[in-house]
């Protein structure tokens, strides 16, 4: 792939970085990323991702913009209020550069339909906001041996950390998910808007820069920041010897839904 | 003891300390939301109250959070 004159005005600021240049370009043009979820964490990803010129962008959710989600969701206006998610994005991300490709899957991820989605991407985003999902994400990602970005994020708190092959995963550090209730969501607890923006952006650099193949991610690392006092840390993780799924005796071998909705009717037509 | 909490070098004032009491004087209401590290080495929950923490140990308290998807939780419809 050579870099064509409006390619080369467009993406000038990346070009003359030496770490990227017209090759690391043509890597990121040729990269496809997975976004799932296109709300709070998956708004600044898909927007980031966009600008900077991944060549193919899915973009999973099953949701329709509400008012509320304007607060943070910044790929979503006022007047997508009641437009599925990811035809909200979509537009958004062909009016920002139309060398995007972007594949839309307007659904949930299910341990049946996953694995088939993942295949056909280079990295992947977790910006979805429950842990039925990030532990399934994680699970496929692991057996599919995809490197995704974890992100999570409530009040003024964030946390991400990078999985990729052969290294510590979501299931080192957690297990399995919390008991119901016990953790509290964004939509119970709050979120400060700003908090979305900064962990997606973070997850959207961690994508650039596995696409390019520099620079030291965010593996076996556990980046944890406080907005509310601008303050961040880092945890160093090690796989943990124990873990359900890359452990020495792993007890996952196939995925399944943590939380299998029993009263979901599109679920059950599905099956 | 001095014991490193999440970066930070606390004094406490106990010879004799497990992972429960301290995740207690921490003030972190239900254990089932923290994942911890000891020294690098992750502590299985079942082992929270039989790990004994020594003086100058290092423990990293990491918590569950889930993201932004979600505009609002709706029943039965909570994967992805």
């Amino acid at each position: 792939m050579s870099l064509n004159d409006e390619q080369i005005e467009r993406y000038s600021r990346h070009i003359i970085l030496k770490d990227i240049g017209v090759e690391g370009q043509e890597k990121i043009l040729a990269g496809k990323v997975l976004i799932l979820g296109t709300g709070g964490l998956g708004a600044p990803v898909a927007l980031y991702l966009a600008a900077a010129g991944v060549g193919t962008l899915g973009l999973a959710d099953p949701d329709h913009v509400e008012l509320s989600n304007l607060q943070r969701q910044v790929i979503h206006f006022a007047p997508d209020v009641g437009k599925p998610k990811v035809v909200s994005a979509s537009e958004k991300i062909q009016a920002i550069n139309p060398d995007i490709q972007v594949i839309t899957y307007q659904t949930r991820v299910f341990a049946d339909t996953i694995a088939g989605i993942i295949k056909d991407y280079d990295f992947i985003i977790d910006g979805t906001d429950n842990f039925a999902a990030k532990f399934l994400i994680n699970d496929a990602c692991v057996l599919g041996a995809k490197p995704f970005s974890h992100g999570g994020i409530l009040r003024f708190d964030g946390q991400t950390m990078t999985y990729q092959p052969g290294h510590a995963c979501y299931r080192c550090l957690f297990g399995g998910p919390p008991p119901k209730g016990a953790v509290p969501s964004c939509s119970q607890a709050g979120i400060l808007g700003a908090v979305a923006g900064m962990l997606g952006t973070i997850q959207a650099a961690e994508a650039l820069r596995f696409l390019i193949g520099k620079g030291e991610l965010l593996t076996d690392r556990l980046l944890i920041f406080n907005a509310l006092d601008m303050k961040f840390r880092e945890v160093t993780v090690r796989k943990n010897p124990r873990c359900p799924v890359c452990g020495k005796n792993p007890s996952i071998k196939t995925l399944v839904d943590e939380e299998p909705p029993v009263c979901d009717l599109k679920h059950q037509k599905r099956s | 003891m001095n014991i490193k909490i999440n970066g930070k070098v606390e004094a406490i004032k106990t010879t004799s300390l497990t992972v429960a009491e301290l995740l207690r004087i921490a003030k972190v209401g239900n254990p089932e939301m923290v994942s911890v590290q000891l020294n690098g080495e992750f502590v299985s929950k079942e082992n929270f109250d039989t790990t004994r923490l020594k003086h100058e140990d290092a423990v990293d308290f990491m918590y569950f959070m889930g993201g932004g998807a979600r505009g609002r939780s709706v029943p039965g419809r909570e994967l992805l």
